[in-house]
């Protein structure tokens, strides 16, 4: 399949993007998503954010999300991406591929030269998406505590 | 992070063969290419074809091939063959758990042998090839 385009995301595609989304996670989360379309759905100002799906033959097949952060813990600006999903149905036929690549060249149009992600440490499936893309560990480590102790 | 010699000559097969889908790799050439005998390497690919990833070839030059999904395959399959790298429970062990600084001790090491397992868990044999042949192209 290489039939797709990838475009960026418009309202009508958000119902789509939810089930895409509640397929791989179990969860249906309306309102976030709804928020997310406010939040990167548009372009306004210097582009930093992008919401980008993969259509073919008038349904969405997958999506991707991710923005141009600044600065953070004294990084210089890079792209992140933090969300990427594909029909269970469509893939292994270089959606994906084409959706990081294709949030690659919008990261590098805002200037930057490094794109990270952040996943969970036993999401295999998706870590050897990313590894399969030539993205090694950054030096970064993240952690977290439970304020609940 | 350190492998034992055997995994280490294992995965090193391994690329070695899955560079070439279909070409069969000479095990001689192999073992001498890595410093190890003739002798020590068949008794590794004969572990790696026993888990399905190599088929030997009889006949002159003898060799081997590699018969897995590159793309499916990762590092830790192949670790585990030869090792086991299994995350230490946090906790400690029975040893550890005996005083609190023990138990400290072990919950650190946990979250470093978390981190290993799933760095090898999650580079393929084929995304290998690509860190090797990078490194192929960087070398001067």
């Amino acid at each position: 399949m290489d039939s797709f385009r990838i475009r960026p995301v418009e309202r009508a595609d958000l119902g789509e993007v939810i089930d895409i989304d509640t397929e791989a996670t179990g969860l249906r989360k309306v309102d976030y998503w709804y928020e997310l379309l406010a939040r990167y759905g548009g372009s306004r100002g210097r582009q930093q954010r992008f919401f980008l799906v993969a259509e073919q033959g008038g349904r969405v097949v997958g999506f991707i999300i991710g923005e141009v952060r600044d600065w953070e813990f004294g990084s210089p600006p890079c792209g992140w991406v933090f969300g990427i999903s594909v029909r269970r149905e469509d893939r292994q036929s270089g959606v994906a591929s084409r959706l990081l690549d294709a949030i690659c060249d919008e990261f590098r149009r805002a200037g930057v030269d490094k794109v990270r992600t952040l996943l969970a440490r036993d999401d295999h499936l998706v870590m050897s998406f990313f590894r399969s893309q030539r993205m090694m560990a950054a030096p970064f480590i993240a952690l977290e505590r439970d304020l609940l102790e | 992070m350190r492998l034992q010699k055997n995994t280490l000559i294992a995965l090193s097969s391994i690329l070695e063969a899955a560079a070439e889908p279909g070409r069969q790799v000479v095990a001689a050439d192999v073992a001498e290419k890595y410093g190890v005998s003739v002798h020590h390497l068949a008794k590794v690919l004969r572990q790696l074809g026993r888990a399905g990833l190599l088929e030997s070839a009889r006949g002159v030059g003898g060799g081997y091939r590699f018969v897995g999904n590159a793309r499916r395959v990762t590092l830790l399959d192949v670790i585990e063959i030869f090792e086991d790298i299994s995350a230490r429970p946090a906790e400690g062990g029975e040893r550890e758990t005996v005083t609190d600084e023990g138990r400290g001790i072990a919950r650190v090491l946990a979250e470093i042998d978390q981190t290993a397992k799933a760095v090898f868990g999650s580079i393929t044999i084929a995304t290998m090839l690509g860190i090797v042949e990078r490194e192929r192209r960087a070398r001067p």
